[in-house]
C-alpha cells in the first residue's frame, strides 16, 4: 500500500494536536474551568486518526464518551471542542453536550454518547439509513473494551449481519472497563472473537501504529462498502485514568511504562524521520503550530459566553414555544 | 361515512404516509411476513416490499437504537413494539437516545421517530402484559406521548405523529383494535398538543385517554338516564399536556374527575389533579376524584383483573361522590 508523504505528516500532526489538547484539557480540568466527567484519549490517537486518513468524508463516525479525540481528528478546529469542554455557547454542542457529547453534523461525527454501549445500536442504523439510500459511504462505530459484555452490542452485531449493513465495529481495547481489566470482565480476552458467533469477519490491529491502523481500515472498507460488517479490536492503551479523577490504582506503573516506551506519536515521528519523510525541522514547526493552537483553543474557550436557558429550551423541541418548557 | 376497524386506520395512516414520503419505512417484530402480531399492518408488506417493511428478530434494544441511528440520518422510522411491555427493554435508546440527541447536540440532530404499538392490559394476560407506562414517558422531555382512544384520531394523531420531527410514542390497545368507527376516506390530520371537548356538558368534566375512554362513554350514558350532564374531553396527548383545555372546562363544571389506567402515584391523574388545583383552585366545588388501577400488579384471574383496573362502577361512584 503507498502512503503519500503528507500523509505520515498529518498524522503526526494530528495526533499531536489531539495528545496536547487532552494534556491541556487536563490542566484546564484542574483549574475547574471544565466542570462534570472528563475522559482523556492520551495513548488512543492513533485508533481514531488512522481511520480517519482510511475513509472518506461522507463516511460517518460515532462512538461512546471518550469522544474529544474524534471530531479533533475529523478536522473540527479544536477551539470548538474545548469551547465545548468549558460549557460555553460556541462549543460544538453549543455547551448543551460537554465533554460525553460532542457532536458534528457539518464532520458526519454522530456523536458522543454517554450509556456504555448504547451508541453501537445507534451506529447499525446509520448504516442502514446508508444502505437504504444507496450510498457506498460507511459508519465506523467505535466502542470501548466495556462495551462489549453489552447487550446493545450482541444485538447490533446480529441486526447488522442480518441486513446485512455497511458498518465497521471497532473496539478501542485499552484493556480496562473503567477500574475492571479485561481478565476481570469475562473469560473471553480476545474481543475480536466475538464476532464468531454471528459469522462476522473479524480481526485485530496494533492501535499504537497510526498506519497499521490506515493500512487495516482501508482494506476492509472496500468490503465493508458492499454491505459486509466487519468487526475491528484495535489494542491500543490509555495513559490516564478512567476520568481524571482516577488514579488507576488498580494497575501496575510498570504497564503504563511499557506502553509509554511504544507510543504512537513517538512510533509515527521515529518513522517519518527514518523514512525521511520529514526532517527534525519540519517536525519542530508541527510541534509550534499545534502548541499554539491550543493556546489559541483556550483563549477562544475562555472568551467565549455561556449559553442562556433560552438556548437549552430550544434545543428540546422543534416547536420552541411550548408553554411548559419555560414555567 | 364507512366505519373501519382501528388497526385500518393505523394501517392506512401509515400507508398514506409511507406512499408519500419515501424515507418512512416500518421496522419490528412481525410486521412484514406475518402481517403484524395485531394486523395493524396487513397488505404492507406486498405493497410497500421488503425494504421498507422490515421484520426484526426478538431484539427491541437493537431495533429501537437503529430506527432512532436511522432518524439521525436522514430516514424517518416507525418502530412497532408488539406491545409497550416490551419496550423496557429498549427503554434505555428511547430515553437515553431518542429524547436526548436533539440537546446533547445542541439541536444538530434531531429524531423523526415514532414508536409505536399497544399499552396496557387486554383481559387475563398475567402482571407482566397489563401494563401502562404513559406516565414513564410523558415524564421524560424529548419525548411526545399520543393516545388515540377511536380509529377516527388514530389515524389523523398518527399522521401527525409521523410528520413530527422529533421522537412519538404512539399507544395504542389490543382491545382496540377490533373497535370499528366512522374515518373519512378524505386526508386529514389531527394535530398533536390539543385536547378535545368530545361532549359539551355542564354538571362534571370527565378527563381520559385511549382505551378506558369506552368506560367513559358508557358511565356518561347511564348519568345522561340520570340527566347529570357530563362534559367528556379526550387528552389525545399526554405530553404536551393540553392543561388548559382542562382549566377551562373544570371553571365552566366546576368539578373534575380523571379515568386512567395506570398505577396511582405519579399518574397522568396526579398531575392533571396537581395543575388544576393550582390555576382553578376557586373554582372547584369538590375535590378532585382519580380514578386509577389499584396499587397493584394486575393479577391474571379473570375474576380479578375489572376488579382492579378502572371499571364503571368505580367511576360511578366517583362522580356521585363529587356532585
Amino acid at each position: 500500500m503507498n502512503i503519500p508523504k503528507n500523509v505520515y505528516l498529518k498524522w503526526y500532526e494530528s495526533m499531536l494536536l489531539i495528545r496536547k489538547f487532552e494534556i491541556r484539557a487536563a490542566q484546564m480540568y484542574g483549574q475547574q474551568k471544565i466542570k462534570g466527567f472528563c475522559h482523556l484519549y492520551n495513548g488512543q490517537e492513533a485508533c481514531i486518526v488512522g481511520a480517519v486518513s482510511a475513509l472518506t468524508k461522507n463516511d460517518k463516525f460515532i462512538t461512546a464518551y471518550r469522544d474529544h479525540a474524534h471530531p479533533i481528528a475529523l478536522g473540527i478546529h479544536p477551539k470548538y471542542v474545548m469551547a465545548e469542554l468549558f460549557g460555553k455557547i460556541t462549543g460544538v454542542s453549543k455547551g448543551m453536550g460537554g465533554s460525553m457529547h460532542m457532536f458534528s453534523k457539518e464532520k458526519n461525527f454522530l456523536g458522543g454518547h454517554g450509556i456504555v454501549g448504547g451508541q453501537i445500536p445507534l451506529g447499525v442504523g446509520i448504516a442502514f439509513a446508508e444502505k437504504y439510500k444507496k450510498t457506498k459511504n460507511l459508519c465506523i462505530t467505535y466502542m470501548g473494551d466495556g462495551a462489549v459484555r453489552q447487550g446493545a452490542f450482541h444485538e447490533s452485531l446480529n441486526l447488522a449481519m442480518l441486513y446485512k449493513l455497511p458498518i465497521i465495529f471497532a473496539i478501542e481495547n485499552n484493556g480496562y472497563a473503567m477500574g475492571t481489566s479485561v481478565q476481570r470482565s469475562s473469560n473471553v480476552t480476545d474481543l475480536y472473537k466475538l464476532g464468531a458467533s454471528y459469522d462476522m469477519e473479524s480481526l485485530v490491529v496494533d492501535g499504537l501504529k497510526v498506519d497499521e491502523v490506515h493500512k487495516t481500515i482501508t482494506k476492509i472498507a472496500k468490503k465493508v462498502r458492499t454491505g459486509i460488517p466487519i468487526l475491528l479490536e484495535i489494542k491500543t492503551y490509555r495513559y490516564k485514568g478512567h476520568s481524571v479523577s482516577d488514579p488507576a490504582n488498580y494497575r501496575d506503573k510498570k504497564e503504563l511504562e511499557k506502553f509509554q516506551k511504544k507510543d504512537s506519536i513517538e512510533y509515527i515521528k521515529a518513522l517519518i524521520l527514518k523514512k525521511k519523510i520529514g526532517s527534525e525541522k519540519e517536525i519542530e514547526k508541527i510541534d509550534n503550530k499545534v502548541t499554539n493552537t491550543i493556546k489559541e483553543s483556550i483563549e477562544f474557550a475562555d472568551k467565549s459566553e455561556f449559553p442562556k436557558l433560552e438556548d437549552a429550551i430550544n434545543c428540546v423541541y422543534e416547536q420552541k414555544d411550548y408553554k411548559f418548557l419555560k414555567e | 361515512m364507512r366505519q373501519i376497524q382501528f388497526r385500518e386506520a393505523i394501517k392506512e395512516a401509515m400507508s398514506e404516509e409511507m406512499r408519500r414520503d419515501k424515507s418512512i419505512f416500518l421496522m419490528g417484530e412481525e410486521v412484514a411476513e406475518y402481517d403484524g402480531a395485531y394486523k395493524a399492518s396487513q397488505g404492507m408488506l406486498k405493497e410497500f416490499g421488503s425494504k421498507r417493511v422490515i421484520d426484526t428478530p426478538i431484539s427491541e434494544l437493537g431495533f429501537a437504537g437503529l430506527g432512532i441511528g436511522a432518524s439521525m440520518n436522514d430516514l424517518r422510522p416507525i418502530i412497532e413494539f408488539m406491545t409497550f411491555n416490551f419496550s423496557l427493554v429498549a427503554i434505555d435508546q428511547v430515553i437515553n437516545s431518542a429524547a436526548k440527541m436533539s440537546i446533547m447536540s445542541g439541536g444538530q440532530y434531531t429524531i423523526p421517530i415514532v414508536f409505536r404499538g399497544p399499552t396496557g392490559s387486554a383481559g387475563s394476560l398475567g402482571s407482566q402484559h397489563s401494563q401502562n407506562f404513559e406516565n414513564w414517558y410523558a415524564n421524560c422531555p424529548g419525548l411526545k406521548v399520543v393516545v388515540p382512544s377511536n380509529p377516527h384520531d388514530a389515524k389523523g394523531l398518527l399522521k401527525s405523529s409521523i410528520r413530527d420531527n422529533d421522537p412519538v410514542i404512539f399507544m395504542e390497545s389490543e382491545q382496540m383494535y377490533g373497535d370499528k368507527g366512522e374515518v373519512s376516506e378524505e386526508e386529514y390530520l389531527i394535530p398533536i398538543g390539543k385536547a378535545i371537548i368530545k361532549k359539551a356538558g355542564k354538571d362534571i368534566t370527565i378527563v381520559s385517554f385511549g382505551k378506558v375512554m369506552k368506560l367513559v362513554w358508557q358511565v356518561s350514558e347511564i348519568l345522561a338516564k340520570e340527566n347529570i350532564d357530563i362534559e367528556v374531553i379526550d387528552l389525545h396527548t399526554i405530553r404536551p399536556l393540553d392543561i388548559e383545555t382542562i382549566i377551562e372546562s373544570v371553571k365552566k363544571t366546576n368539578r373534575l374527575v380523571i379515568v386512567e389506567e395506570a398505577w396511582p402515584l405519579a399518574s397522568i391523574a396526579s398531575e392533571i389533579a396537581y395543575q388544576v388545583q393550582k390555576n382553578a383552585f376557586d373554582y372547584l366545588d369538590a375535590p378532585i376524584k382519580k380514578i386509577n388501577n389499584l396499587d397493584i400488579p394486575l393479577p391474571f384471574s379473570p375474576a380479578l383483573v375489572e376488579e382492579v383496573l378502572p371499571n364503571i362502577k368505580r367511576i360511578l361512584e366517583a362522580v356521585k361522590s363529587v356532585l
